[in-house]
C-alpha cells in the first residue's frame, strides 16, 4: 500500500527573492532520487503539501510548469510558522514534498479553446505554470487566443517579473500588466485594478472560450461582474480555491465545501459548481 | 466477504467456557473490548488477565479508536544533521498482527464502515487505518435490552444488525449464540475453540425473536426519508440554524464521542534529535479548525460550524457516498452534548423542512462572498 503521507525527499537547490518586499521567495527543489522526480508527475493548476520535518507542512500551488524538467518551484508567501521557517531555510537544505494533490486545471476541457487568464497578487503561480506550459512549442497550437490579465499592488510586488516583460514581447500571448499604483514615470504598462483592465481589454466571451480566475477574494468579488457584462456564463469561469487543509488527500475533513473537499475534488472549479455549494471558501 | 444466509453456521458458546475461549484466542489476537473505568465503560487493549466486560450498557467513546487512535505517530525521521537521513520522514513500524474487538455494539460496526469510506477510496488508501482495519475481527454483541437514547433502527442499524460485523453474538443468558458472519469470524471461533454447531435455522428463529423483542424495545426514531431529494441550498439557508446553534459552547465533544467522526489533525514535534509527525482527533466545533494563515475564517461564526456538523452528517454524507447518513443512532452525542444539542430533533426538522417561498431557497447565488 502506498502512503500518501511519506514526503518525498528534496533539496533547496535555489531560493529567489520574488517580491521587492521580500515576504515571497521562490524556491526550487530537486529530488533526492530520480524516481521520485518521475512520480511527481503533476498537471499545471495542481498542487503540493511542502513538508519541513519537526516543523509542519503547507500546501502550495506549484509554480513550475509540467515541461520544466528536473525541478519543482513554489513560490511562497511568508505567513505562518511552516512558512516562516520554510523563508529562513538555506539552499541544499534537505526537506519534502508531498505530491502532486488536487486536480488541477481542466486540460482536456481547455484544448482548441481561446484561454483568458485574470491574475492578482501572489495568485500567479499555477497560472504562470498554465502560461509556461501552453506557449511551449509543443503545446502552443493546441490553443486559440491567450489573454492574460495580471495585476499586483506595484512593479515590485509582480511576481515573475522577467518573464512577464519577455511574453510582452511576444505575438501568441496577449499580455496586460496591470498595478494599482506607481511613481515611476517610466513605467509602460497598464495602471488600475484588475476588473477594471479586464473589462477594457479582455475579449467578449464566446462558446469557445474560459477565463481562469485566481487571485484574492476582493478581487475575484469584481472580477466576476466584469466577466459576466462581457457575456462570460458562469460555466466558463474557472476558479482554483484556497482553504485551510491538512492530508491534502481528501480524509482530515477541514477543507470541505458542503459535500466538495477543496484539495481532493478541487482546488479547481467552475463557478457554475461552485454555485451549487454553501461557498464557505 | 460476507457468508451467505444459506451457509449460515451458528455456534453455542457456554458462558462456562467463555473465559477459557478468550484466553486461547489471545495466542493469535490482540483483543479489544469493553473494560470497566471507574463510572462508566471503555473500549481498549485487554492485557492477559483482563476480560471484555460483556454486561456493558454503552461506552464512553465508541471503539473507533481500534483503527483509529486518538493521538497516533505517522512519520518519524532524525533532527540530528549530522546524520545521513536527517529531515527524511518515513513511516514508524507498525503492528499489523491480528486484532479482535469483542464486543462492540452492531451499531459501532456500522460505524466503521461509514468511516471506511473516508480512509479506502479509489485515489488514496489511508495506510494506517485500511492496515488495522484488515487485521481485526468484529465479534459483535447484540443488544438485548437498548437504551432509551438508541435510535439505532432509523439510522440505518439495530441493536442485532450485521454490518460490518465478522460474527454476531446473542446473549442467551446462560450461552451466547454466535451467528458467523465471515470468514473472519469463523477463523477467530476456531481460535478461541467455539465449536460447537447449533441447528441453524432452529437457532436463528431464537436470534430473530430476540431482534424482534429488542428493536420493539427502541422508542426513539428519527426521519430522514425527505433529506435526499431537498437541495444543499435548500437546507444551508435554512431558519432554524441560529436557534440550534445558541447554546453550543463549541466543545467538539459530540465528535469525539461520535463513532462516525473521523476528521484530524497533524502536528508535528520535535524532541531532542528525533522529530516525528503525529496526527490526532480533530473537531469541527472549534473556529481554528478552518481558519486560513491570513486570518480569513470560511467558518469562523459557531453557527456555521454547527451547520457544518448537521449537514456533513445528515446531507453532504450522502449526497457524496449515496451510502445514507452519517450517523448510526448510538446516542452517544445526545447523552454527552452538556447543553443538550440533539442530533435527532434536528434531523426531524431538516426532514420536515419546507422553505416557505421559493425565493428563500434553492435560488443559485450571483456571487461570491
Amino acid at each position: 500500500m502506498k502512503n500518501p503521507y511519506t514526503p518525498y525527499p528534496v533539496k533547496i537547490d535555489e531560493i529567489d527573492i520574488a517580491t521587492e518586499d521580500k515576504s515571497l521567495k521562490t524556491f526550487k527543489f530537486v529530488f533526492l532520487n530520480k524516481a521520485d522526480e518521475d512520480n511527481f508527475s503533476y498537471k499545471a493548476g495542481q498542487f503540493a503539501e511542502l513538508s519541513i520535518p519537526g516543523v509542519g507542512e503547507i500546501p502550495i500551488g506549484i509554480a513550475s510548469s509540467p515541461i520544466e524538467k528536473g525541478f519543482v518551484k513554489f513560490t511562497v508567501f511568508k505567513t505562518g510558522v511552516v512558512t516562516s521557517h520554510l523563508h529562513k531555510m538555506k539552499t541544499g537544505d534537505v526537506m519534502g514534498i508531498r505530491g502532486p494533490l488536487g486536480n488541477g486545471f481542466p486540460w482536456d476541457r481547455l484544448e482548441g479553446k481561446n484561454i483568458v487568464i485574470i491574475g492578482g497578487g501572489f495568485a500567479f503561480t499555477t497560472l504562470r505554470s498554465s502560461i509556461v506550459y501552453m506557449l511551449d512549442p509543443a503545446n502552443r497550437n493546441r490553443f486559440k487566443n491567450i489573454d492574460v490579465v495580471y495585476g499586483a499592488r506595484s512593479p515590485g510586488m509582480l511576481l515573475y517579473r522577467d518573464e512577464l516583460f519577455e511574453w510582452e514581447k511576444r505575438d501568441d500571448i496577449h499580455m496586460n500588466i496591470t498595478v494599482d499604483g506607481t511613481d515611476d514615470p517610466d513605467w509602460k504598462y497598464n495602471t488600475g485594478f484588475v476588473p477594471a483592465v479586464v473589462e477594457a481589454k479582455i475579449p467578449e466571451a464566446d462558446a469557445d472560450t474560459f477565463a481562469i480566475v485566481c487571485g484574492p477574494p476582493i478581487m475575484i468579488k469584481f472580477t466576476q461582474p466584469a466577466l459576466k457584462s462581457l457575456g462570460y456564463q458562469d460555466s466558463q469561469i474557472i476558479m482554483s480555491l484556497e482553504n485551510r487543509m491538512k492530508c491534502g488527500i481528501g480524509m482530515c475533513g477541514r477543507c470541505n465545501i458542503g459535500r466538495e473537499l477543496v484539495c481532493k475534488d478541487g482546488p479547481v472549479f467552475t463557478l457554475e459548481e461552485l454555485n451549487l455549494t454553501p461557498g464557505e471558501f | 466477504m460476507a457468508i451467505e444466509d444459506t451457509n449460515m453456521e451458528i455456534i453455542k458458546i457456554k458462558k462456562s467456557d467463555w473465559a477459557g475461549g478468550i484466553d486461547k484466542s489471545r495466542k493469535t489476537y490482540h483483543l479489544f473490548g469493553p473494560v470497566k473505568h471507574k463510572n462508566h465503560h471503555i473500549f481498549r487493549q485487554l492485557e492477559n488477565n483482563i476480560y471484555p466486560d460483556m454486561e456493558y450498557m454503552s461506552s464512553v467513546l465508541s471503539p473507533k479508536s481500534v483503527l483509529f487512535p486518538q493521538s497516533q505517530k505517522i512519520l518519524v525521521t532524525s533532527a540530528d544533521a549530522s546524520g545521513k537521513a536527517c529531515h527524511i520522514f518515513t513511516p514508524p513500524e507498525q503492528d499489523h498482527t491480528p486484532r479482535a474487538v469483542i464486543g462492540i455494539r452492531p451499531c459501532d460496526a456500522k460505524a466503521v464502515q461509514l468511516v471506511k469510506l473516508n480512509f479506502d477510496t479509489k485515489e488514496y488508501q489511508d495506510p494506517y487505518w485500511c492496515s488495522a482495519f484488515e487485521a481485526t475481527t468484529f465479534v459483535g454483541l447484540a443488544v438485548n435490552t437498548p437504551s432509551v437514547l438508541d435510535f439505532s433502527t432509523s439510522a440505518g442499524s439495530g441493536p442485532f444488525a450485521q454490518e460490518g460485523l465478522d460474527v454476531l453474538l446473542v446473549d442467551c443468558k446462560d450461552h451466547y449464540l454466535a451467528k458467523i458472519l465471515s470468514q473472519k469470524g469463523k477463523e477467530f471461533l476456531n481460535t478461541a475453540g467455539f465449536n460447537e454447531k447449533e441447528d441453524p435455522k432452529a437457532a436463528d428463529q431464537v436470534i430473530q425473536q430476540m431482534k424482534i423483542s429488542a428493536e420493539k424495545a427502541i422508542c426513539s426514531v428519527i426521519q430522514t426519508q425527505h433529506l435526499k431529494k431537498k437541495t444543499v441550498l435548500e437546507l444551508y439557508e435554512a431558519p432554524f440554524w441560529e436557534d440550534i446553534a445558541f447554546s453550543c459552547i463549541s466543545c467538539g465533544t459530540c465528535a469525539y464521542v461520535c463513532p462516525t467522526c473521523w476528521c484530524f489533525d497533524i502536528q508535528d514535534e520535535t524532541q531532542g534529535k528525533t522529530a516525528v509527525r503525529f496526527r490526532n482527533w480533530d473537531t469541527c466545533m472549534p473556529a481554528l479548525f478552518t481558519r486560513h494563515s491570513s486570518g480569513h475564517n470560511p467558518r469562523g461564526e459557531k453557527i456555521q460550524r454547527v451547520r457544518q456538523r448537521f449537514m456533513h452528517k445528515l446531507k453532504y454524507f450522502d449526497d457524496k457516498y449515496d451510502q445514507g447518513i452519517m450517523c448510526i443512532g448510538c446516542g452517544r452525542c445526545v447523552e454527552k452534548c452538556p447543553v443538550n444539542i440533539d442530533i435527532r430533533d434536528i434531523c426531524n426538522l431538516m426532514n420536515a423542512y419546507k422553505p416557505e417561498k421559493e425565493s428563500d431557497a434553492g435560488e443559485i447565488k450571483g456571487e461570491i462572498k
